[in-house]
């Protein structure tokens, strides 16, 4: 039996209504437990709420109603300790350079010099970026940028991390590429993750189950399991088992998807790819 | 570089011959040769009393800027981060930005007498104003990503303002100081002009009323010198904090 490492019991989120728009049911209720050290991925069809599950379960935003717990500690709309958090946009600090972007999270924290110059030395190596220490994000490409924030993120050495679509702007290749430096992040720092991704294959090649979502207000429909030994990486998209969990998350986010797009299972005019 | 500086310099010489052209073609009634002004700014340069009136001038455009600088920038900080009064304030702003400024004088004579206050109160007045709009744009647009991180490090409030909103919002924020510079300077001298004793708003004005076209055309022509150097330098930086992003 896993041991839960956090959990969302009836969690809804509401935005509230505005003088300019309606209020939006955006999330919920979602049930969801999350295994100490487990990979787990959210799929789903664009603004189902899938940002809307991270902030909640980051302490970010308040749920509407549901409960959270983190280490067996209630999130009451406050970020608890041990989070880490790559979000959807880049979010790597302009006005610093790539070294004083990972330290950044370590300033405050009352560590000696040496373990901070340690760590940040570490993540930078882990992540690539030791040649580019004192570049600007602004000399960085997309995925670069983005591996800052993983670094800046790493250093903190957070027990849950959270990964908001982070290589959504990357091409596929560099996207397999960083799936297997996630996957070799989870190992060495027996964090769990939960990783919001668009890519199917992306949540069947690195997860150890996956979740998808309906359309909004998200719920979580259906979990996949996938089975994979610790030590998987890219290499398994040759593996056969590897496309029936595709082809099976692709059946249940296909009706899903249509629904976000406002249609109902018709078929659709043109093949879809996956 | 040397392009750079081949281009500025044949900038210059076009500029000196329409100059040339138009003296020809007005006379001395209404300007002076580029060669005249010249050397009547020589004059003023190597002139004990010029550089009073400069001292006086300066030291009312450097407490002007201060308080426009240091009064838009914390004014421009507390609207961008309280919502409601930004919202509230922002068009009383940029209605006062468009008013001619000019029209307010008379009051603020009434307010600080004549003589260096009243000076330094109209430059700040002109001043103030781009900067706190510019300010509490950047503050209010700073990416929430940025923000959402600062929460996630858990980085208490206070210490957010300082070390995430002000860096993010500093390109906008120096654009906002740049063009308070420029305007401080500008009310300054506009207030020398109409109520001062001394200064260069009032040298100017005096050579007017004495009709030295030489002496008002090369006080002018030191004053825009200064405004285009600062100015240059300021955009150079400007620039330089806005390839950042
Ligand atoms: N601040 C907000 N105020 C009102 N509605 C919001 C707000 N943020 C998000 N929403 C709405 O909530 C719904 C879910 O948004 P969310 O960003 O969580 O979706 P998502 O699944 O992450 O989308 P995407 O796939 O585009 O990243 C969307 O319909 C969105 O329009
Ligand atoms: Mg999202």
């Amino acid at each position: 039996m896993m041991r839960i490492h956090a959990e969302l019991q009836g969690v809804t989120r509401v935005y509230p209504a505005t003088p300019t728009h309606s209020a939006v049911h955006a999330l919920g209720p979602v049930d969801l437990a999350l295994g100490r050290g487990e990979f787990f991925s959210v799929v789903g069809p664009s603004g189902c709420g899938k940002s809307t599950l991270l902030e909640v379960l980051a302490g970010l935003a308040q749920p509407t109603a549901g409960s959270i717990t983190f280490e067996s500690a209630t999130i009451q709309g406050a970020v608890p300790d041990g989070v880490g958090v790559v979000f959807q946009d880049d979010a790597s600090f302009p006005w610093l350079n790539v070294r004083e972007n990972v330290a950044f999270g370590l300033k405050r924290a009352r560590l000696p010099a040496a373990e901070v110059r340690e760590r940040v030395e570490y993540a930078l190596s882990f992540m690539g970026l030791d040649d580019f220490a004192l570049a600007y994000p602004a000399q960085l490409s997309g995925g670069m940028r983005q591996r800052v924030c993983i670094a800046r993120t790493l250093v903190t050495q957070p027990r849950l991390i959270l990964l908001d679509e982070p290589f959504g702007a990357l091409d596929q290749q560099t996207r397999l590429l960083m799936g297997d430096e996630l996957l070799r992040v989870w190992r060495e720092t027996g964090a769990t993750v939960l990783l919001i991704t668009h890519a199917l294959d992306e949540a069947a090649m690195l997860s150890d189950r996956v979740g998808v979502m309906s359309a909004r207000p998200g719920r979580i429909i259906e979990v996949v399991k996938t089975g994979w030994s610790r030590d998987r990486d890219s290499r398994l998209a040759s593996d056969a088992q590897f496309g029936n969990i595709t082809s099976r998350l692709w059946r249940v986010l296909r009706e899903e998807s249509l629904k976000g797009l406002g249609r109902t299972g018709t078929p659709p005019r043109k093949q879809e790819t996956i | 570089m040397i392009r750079r500086a081949l281009e500025v310099f044949l900038f210059l010489a076009a500029l000196t011959a329409l100059w040339q052209l138009l003296y020809l073609v007005s006379g001395d009634v209404a300007l002076s040769s580029p060669r005249d002004t010249a050397i009547a700014a020589m004059e003023l340069l190597i002139a004990e009393s010029f550089w009073r009136h400069v001292r006086e001038t300066f030291s009312a455009f450097g407490y002007a800027l201060f308080i426009a600088a240091g009064g838009g920038l914390a004014l421009g900080l507390g609207l961008g981060l309280h919502r409601l009064s930004g919202a509230v304030a922002e068009p009383i702003l940029v209605s006062l930005y468009s008013l001619p400024k000019i029209t307010l004088y008379p009051l603020i004579l009434l307010v600080f007498g004549l003589g260096m206050s009243a000076k330094v109160a109209f430059g700040a007045l002109h001043g103030i104003v781009p900067v706190t709009l510019f300010c509490m744009n950047a503050v209010r647009t700073v990416n929430p990503a940025y923000l959402k991180t600062g929460r996630i490090m858990r980085v208490s409030r206070g210490a957010m303002v300082f070390t995430i909103v002000l860096p993010a919002a500093l390109p906008e924020v120096f654009s906002g100081l740049r063009v308070c510079f420029s305007l401080t300077l500008l009310g300054v001298l506009i207030g020398e002009m109409f109520a001062s004793q001394r200064g260069l708003g009032f040298l100017i004005m005096n050579a007017v009323g004495l009709h030295d076209v030489r002496t008002v055309m090369a006080i002018t022509l030191l004053l825009a010198a200064f405004a285009v150097c600062a100015n240059s330098v300021l955009l150079m930086a400007d620039l330089r904090l806005h390839r950042r992003v």
